[in-house]
């Protein structure tokens, strides 16, 4: 288990010892499995694909989304 | 469209009165819903049935900010094609990451791009939108733009490759209809792409004017979902949208100031 840093996730401070983006869905309680999610680092987009081999750093700021009601 | 192509329209043809093509992709109906704002998602799911839509609008939210428990996907997907929006996006930036993850989210290349420039009217802000759509182009989106209702707005997102305009009848949600009529007929008269009416829309003969006016197709939600009765105004817009198109197939009889009588002169009694 690495260090833990901190990150920004949706606009609010965490600390966390994720080791990937895959790793930090886990830590949020989401399951990356889950169709319809998509995540952003640090302001561009972080194939699904890649997930399990993106790490974060201190600082970084991350965005998961998915489909919400909308007009 | 051009105008002697819509004129000219075989009446009995139901596939060239009914279809729609944007990028190549054909729609059976020529009315867009929104899914926001029903009472419940069970309202959303009949409207949506009772609308005859096929394409319906979605927004990209972060996780955990969502209104309904289960995810719209499972809920929508494969009954409905899903357009993500870059709604309440104010920066070029903000709305290409938003369509990027809309991308990313729902496996479509497809993006209603809003890019708001004034939180109280939401309108456009024309200078950020076209710059977006441009980008957004030239990254291989099939841009729909919500605009304004101004010829040369459309034909500069025309002109970036945009697959559509969208120019809005009155600020969105505000049930005005279309405070500009003559103008939407101007932009349906000199576009190279479909219009579609997005946004103010208050009730189906809105819509029928749309189509009469020359749209293509109809973009709603608010009009539908906070009605009193939404599965039933789902399919009102559904008819106006029908009547509007056909009437506007049909080449409808000049204004005249006088009276012209109906029944023939000839024959009358008392004479």
């Amino acid at each position: 288990m690495s260090q833990a840093y901190a990150i920004t996730v949706n606009g609010a401070a965490r600390r966390s010892r994720a080791g990937s983006l895959a790793e930090l869905l886990e830590e949020e309680g989401l399951d990356p499995s889950r169709r319809g999610i998509a995540i952003a680092l640090d302001g561009s987009v972080v194939a699904r694909g890649a997930w399990a081999d993106t790490g974060l750093a201190e600082g970084s700021v991350v965005e998961i989304v998915k489909p919400a009601a909308g007009g | 469209m051009k105008e002697s192509e819509r004129t000219n329209l075989p009446v009995n043809d139901q596939q060239d009165r009914d279809s729609l093509t944007i990028a190549g992709e054909t729609l059976g109906s020529r009315l867009f819903i929104g899914t926001a704002g029903y009472p419940n998602q069970q309202l959303l799911l009949d409207s949506l049935a009772a609308s005859g839509s096929e394409l319906v609008t979605v927004s990209i939210r972060r996780v955990g900010l969502e209104g309904y428990a289960e995810s719209l996907l499972d809920l929508l997907d494969g009954r409905y094609r899903l357009l993500p929006n870059t709604a309440g996006c104010t920066t070029r930036k903000d709305a290409i990451l938003t369509a990027e993850l809309g991308r990313e989210a729902l496996d479509t290349n497809w993006v209603k791009l809003e890019l708001i420039g004034d939180r109280e009217t939401l309108y456009p802000d024309v200078e950020q939108l076209v710059e977006a759509a441009a980008e957004l182009v030239e990254k291989g989106f099939v841009v729909l733009p919500y605009c304004n209702d101004d010829p040369v707005t459309c034909r500069k997102l025309e002109d970036v490759g945009c697959a559509a305009v969208m120019p809005l009848g009155s600020p969105i949600g505000s049930g005005q209809g279309i405070a500009n009529p003559a103008m939407i007929e101007m932009i349906c008269s000199r576009a190279g792409v479909p219009v579609v009416l997005d946004a103010g829309l208050g009730t189906a003969s809105e819509a029928a004017l749309a189509m009469e006016l020359g749209c293509d197709a109809v973009l709603v939600n608010s009009a539908v979902a906070k009605s009193e009765n939404p599965v039933r105004m789902a399919e009102a817009f559904k008819l106006g949208v029908a009547a509007g198109w056909s009437a506007r197939a049909s080449g409808r009889i000049p204004r005249r100031k006088y009276a012209e009588p109906s029944s023939p002169q000839l024959g009358l009694i008392g004479g």
